[in-house]
């Protein structure tokens, strides 16, 4: 039960990460290596803001989360879109999008120093410990944890309730199709990203509550937001979040069964072998 | 026509890289080379531990007029690189300090492996290396090779050794039992204390209840915390490196983890452990510690108002002492002659910040290596010769 | 031929030409030059599989740092000679076994698939000097000199040429030009896709492994996050893609203006180097869309109109 509770807490913690991304890449087609620097970005924002108000970081959201969206909307329209229209092919867009977006990251990497400096920031907040069936646990971990989980369901519901989320699933099942039943594919496309954006930002804040943050750090969210959305299909957000949530369990049955030196390779062994039995990930479609 | 522009700005900047090869004159003030990581993996460390001490050095000594040579006063400019924490970089950009920016003195970059690498420059150009933030258990070997190279440092060994050593004694008195949980990162530093911890645990005496090590970047550390809250031990060893010396920490008390005696390695020193694990810190042990005078007061007053960096309690003070060697033997030399500020420094001891150096043996005499949060201030508890260390505590609660 | 033999000969002038840069200088331009070399031997390599293919790989931190290991590990036991070897033997088996079972899998899954490798590698690899290693492994300490590695990267890199302009001419060269195109007709017309597959990605890891073996001196001290950094992997890819992958010669192109590039970067402007090296990605990436060599290959194609014109 104990594993089960840590392993879900910490499921919570990479869907976090990863529902940006997965938004970023499964609709908008952009491989964005600069998602973990957005990331970063929001825990510094929200380290200045609990720092000067000792305010609750939840409300730094009211300002972290509309910025963000703007920020990469703007990145969507003025810099992805002309990638977008010159690229010849998914394979072309792809090339295009890692080299742009690993110039975006290097230019977020600056700002931060630039703004921020470069040392480590952490604060304490929310750090007391909560008793759950016998087991304690971090009060901010769970907090967390609810924020990924109204993330979640909350863009589960949007995406499949709502008109405008209903575009940005015709448009990451088939965007060519999608423009032919006259969906502007070029609005999906950025509002999905600007979302995508402010998705990682709200998570960024979550997750400052218990990580430490450095300016250089943004490339290892990338990295692991990468492996879910990777492994979870790139399509369909419900993928991503159960990649997380395997993810965080294997990660916890091997940290306290076998050891925690191993949960990392045991992650990526059980990301390696998901892709040799489904090569298009968990909920991804086979495309020919 | 756009590209035509493009070109035009990189053939300007090629023109104005070559314009930089000008050569020096007395009036000219004196070049000196900071290399370190400002972004990569060891940036977070290097900004309150690296940097900050040369900023602060430079500002001062200009404040006075300059450093003060048989041809008058000249001041102080620093060249700084990032070398993106890549030994190859380093490289590169300790190559270029002493070969394209003439640099009459170039500081030790940061980290045990970037100091190896660029070793065999310092050595060719005749650099003295002063390097501060260096562990190794090959001193004896490497101080050989490199003539000019010192460790303003300890030895791996010792900082294990001394660790174990304020646990043994705790233990000793009877205020702890013998078992000992012990984590490690899965990196350079961790490995290797984890290496040299074993053995000597065992010399001591103690009980290893818990021995795993667990990978760099691990985003949760509950699971390495329960364990070993469920070994029952009577003391926490972590071999531990910033951002998770400070998660372990956090999650300890969200646990409560109930040992007598913990100690967290790299970083438990660094201001930012005390703001992120709160009054909680109080009587944790770590690698470092000062011993706290009013100067050193006045130290991290003025490195706070130069920088605006909160300095740590290990690196810093070191650092800055080791900056006032180079300083008087720069005086003392009257020129900038390499050669003879090496012998300088190799041949007379130094009042510093911390007290009195002797770098005669090309390595450090004396320093602390274990450090404990007593009421707000990192105190030296143990090191290598010292003996007026503060009383260690017993960690009681969180 | 009679072109095929001016460029050989062009190629061999080049060849000595650079390997006389240790004798102008042993300094800073050496140390840029053995940068360049060791990028140049990781991109040409990694563009013999991945440029015709299509298939980006992400993996080759991981073969090189495998072969720092090779080397770190065994320098107090066996020659540096056969521990190169040895690595370079590693390096390939580890590809084979990666290339076979990567077989089935395609586009951004396979980019994301070799990163994923890669980080397994390193954390196995992490796990194991922990748990049964000693820190004297770490260690590698040798006389080798600036120049002496600089010559050995520059002959590894006239054997990846070779290698390259020899798989351009065969069957094999062929085969992966089809797949590059479409895989299905290349199946169809009865090539061997697997095999040719495979073949190419344990050729290009191997060359990571040797680099990496061979760059192992000069960094004195080997830790995982120095051998397996991920950022190699990724600069191999942007500095190929920048300089084009659909010849042998153009990551050559990409490296070297890319290193100098950076090296203005990080030298005129100490302060604001990431910044700057960001924007200089995206004026890049706008402005030279098909690469150096698409570059230099419109640039002929306008003269030669001009002239006609």
């Amino acid at each position: 039960m104990e594993i089960i509770i840590i392993g879900l807490l910490l499921g919570g913690t990479y869907a976090l990460m990863a529902m940006g991304l997965q938004l970023q890449y499964g609709v908008a087609r952009i491989m964005n290596l600069a998602n973990g620097e957005v990331l970063v970005a929001a825990a510094f924002g929200t380290f200045w803001f609990f720092s000067a108000t000792q305010v609750s970081p939840f409300v730094a959201l009211i300002g972290i989360v509309p910025l963000a969206f703007v920020v990469n909307w703007a990145i969507y329209r003025f810099l992805m879109l002309p990638l977008v229209k010159r690229a010849k092919n998914q394979g072309q867009l792809e090339v295009d999008s890692i080299l742009a977006t690993f110039g975006i990251s290097f230019i977020f990497i600056g700002i931060l120093l630039a703004v921020f400096g470069g040392d480590y920031l952490s604060y304490s907040y929310m750090a007391s410990p909560v008793h759950l069936l016998g087991e304690t646990y971090g009060l901010n971990r769970i907090a967390a944890f609810l924020g990924s989980a109204v993330l979640c369901v909350g863009l589960y519901v949007w995406l499949n309730r709502t008109r405008a989320g209903l575009t940005l699933r015709a448009v990451a099942v088939n965007p060519s199709a999608a423009s032919l039943v006259s969906i502007n594919v070029v609005n999906a496309s950025a509002l999905a990203f600007a979302l995508g954006g402010a998705v990682t930002a709200a998570g960024g804040m979550m997750l400052s509550m218990f990580l430490t943050f450095d300016a250089s750090l943004g490339v290892i969210f990338t990295l692991k937001a990468l492996v879910i959305v990777i492994m979870g299909g790139v399509s369909d957000i419900r993928g991503a979040i159960l990649a997380a949530f395997i993810l965080g369990l294997t990660e916890t049955v091997v940290a306290i069964l076998v050891d925690p030196g191993l949960t990392l390779a045991a992650a990526y062994v059980l990301f390696l072998i998901i892709l040799l039995v489904r090569p298009q990930g968990l909920f991804g479609r086979r495309t020919s | 026509m756009q590209r035509r522009t493009i070109f035009k700005l990189a053939a300007a900047a090629v023109l104005a890289g070559s314009f930089g090869l000008g050569s020096a004159q007395a009036a000219d003030p004196i070049k000196i080379g900071v290399v370190g990581p400002k972004t990569g993996p060891l940036a977070g460390g290097a900004a309150v531990t690296h940097f900050p001490n040369f900023e602060l050095w430079a500002h001062q000594v200009n404040a006075r007029g300059g450093l003060k040579l048989k041809d008058g006063q000249r001041k102080i400019e620093l060249i700084v690189y990032d070398d993106r924490t890549q030994p190859g970089e380093t490289i590169k950009a300790v190559q270029r300090l002493a070969t394209v920016d003439k640099a009459d003195f170039i500081m030790a970059p940061y980290g045990t492996g970037f100091n190896l690498a660029v070793a065999p420059i310092f050595d060719k150009y005749g650099y003295p290396q002063l390097a501060q933030a260096a562990v190794t258990d090959k001193m004896d070997e490497l101080v050989k090779r490199y003539p000019g190279l010192f460790f303003v440092q300890g030895s791996t060994t010792s900082y294990a050794k001394t660790a174990i050593d304020v646990l043994k004694k705790l233990k000793d008195e009877g205020k702890i039992g013998n078992k000992v949980a012990v984590v490690n990162v899965a990196d350079a530093f961790g490995i290797e204390l984890a290496n040299a911890g074993r053995p000597l645990f065992k010399e001591a005496g103690f009980e290893i209840v818990y021995d795993k090590s667990y990978p760099l970047g691990t985003q949760d550390l509950a699971p390495v915390i329960k364990a070993a809250k469920a070994a029952n031990p009577d003391a926490f060893v972590a071999w531990s490196y910033p951002p998770d010396t400070i998660g372990l920490a956090q999650q300890a008390k969200i646990e409560g983890l109930d040992v007598k005696a913990y100690y967290s390695a790299v970083a438990t020193a660094f201001p930012v452990f005390k703001k992120a694990v709160g009054d909680a810190s109080e009587n944790i042990l770590g690698a470092g510690g000062v011993k706290y005078t009013p100067e050193l007061e006045k130290f991290y007053k003025e490195l706070k108002d130069v920088t605006g960096v909160d300095g740590d309690y290990w690196g810093n003070p070191v650092y800055y002492s080791m900056l006032q060697i180079i300083e008087q033997s720069i005086e003392a030399v009257g020129s900038m002659d390499r050669k003879a500020i090496t012998e300088h420094i190799k041949t007379h001891k130094f009042n510093t910040l911390i007290g009195e150096i002797d770098l005669s043996s090309q390595r450090l005499q004396w320093l602390w290596t274990v450090g404990q949060w007593q009421d707000g201030i990192f105190h030296g508890v143990n090191g290598v010769n010292v003996s007026d260390g503060k009383p260690v505590r017993l960690k009681t609660g969180w | 031929m009679n072109s095929e033999v001016r460029t050989f000969g062009i190629a061999v002038i080049l060849f000595l030409a650079a390997a006389t840069l240790p004798l102008i200088s042993s300094g800073y331009l050496l140390s840029i030059g053995v940068s360049i070399a060791v990028y140049t031997v990781l991109a040409t390599s990694w563009t013999l599989f991945s440029g015709p293919t299509n298939y980006i790989s992400l993996a080759v931190a991981a073969f090189f740092g495998i072969g720092m290991y090779v080397v770190a590990g065994g320098i107090d036991l066996l020659p540096f000679p056969v521990l190169v070897l040895i690595g370079a033997v590693v390096g390939a088996l580890f590809s084979a076994i990666v290339g076979l079972a990567t077989l089935r899998i395609s586009g951004v899954y396979f980019v994301i698939f070799t990163l994923g490798l890669a980080e397994l590698i390193r954390q196995v690899v992490s796990w194991g000097q922990a748990t049964m290693g000693t820190s004297s492994g770490l260690y590698v300490l040798t006389d080798f000199t600036d120049p002496q590695i600089y010559w050995a990267l520059l002959v590894l890199a006239a054997v990846v040429f070779l290698i390259g302009w020899w798989i351009g001419r065969s069957r094999l060269g062929f085969a992966l030009r089809i797949i590059g195109n479409d895989e299905v007709v290349a199946v169809h017309s009865g090539i061997n896709t697997a095999r040719a597959k495979v073949i190419l990605f344990v050729i290009s890891c191997t060359f990571a492994s040797i680099t990496g073996a061979l760059v192992a001196p000069r960094y004195s001290y080997v830790e995982p996050t120095i051998a397996f950094n991920p950022f190699i992997s990724f600069q191999v890819v942007i500095m190929a893609l920048l300089g084009g992958v659909h010849r042998l010669w153009g990551p050559l192109l990409g490296v070297i203006p890319f290193t100098i590039l950076w090296e203005l970067i990080s030298a005129n402007f100490p302060t604001q180097t990431t910044l700057l090296l960001g924007a200089a990605f995206l004026l890049i990436v706008y402005f030279i869309p098909h690469g150096i060599v698409g570059l230099i290959e419109s640039g002929i194609q306008k003269w030669k109109g001009d002239q006609h014109g």
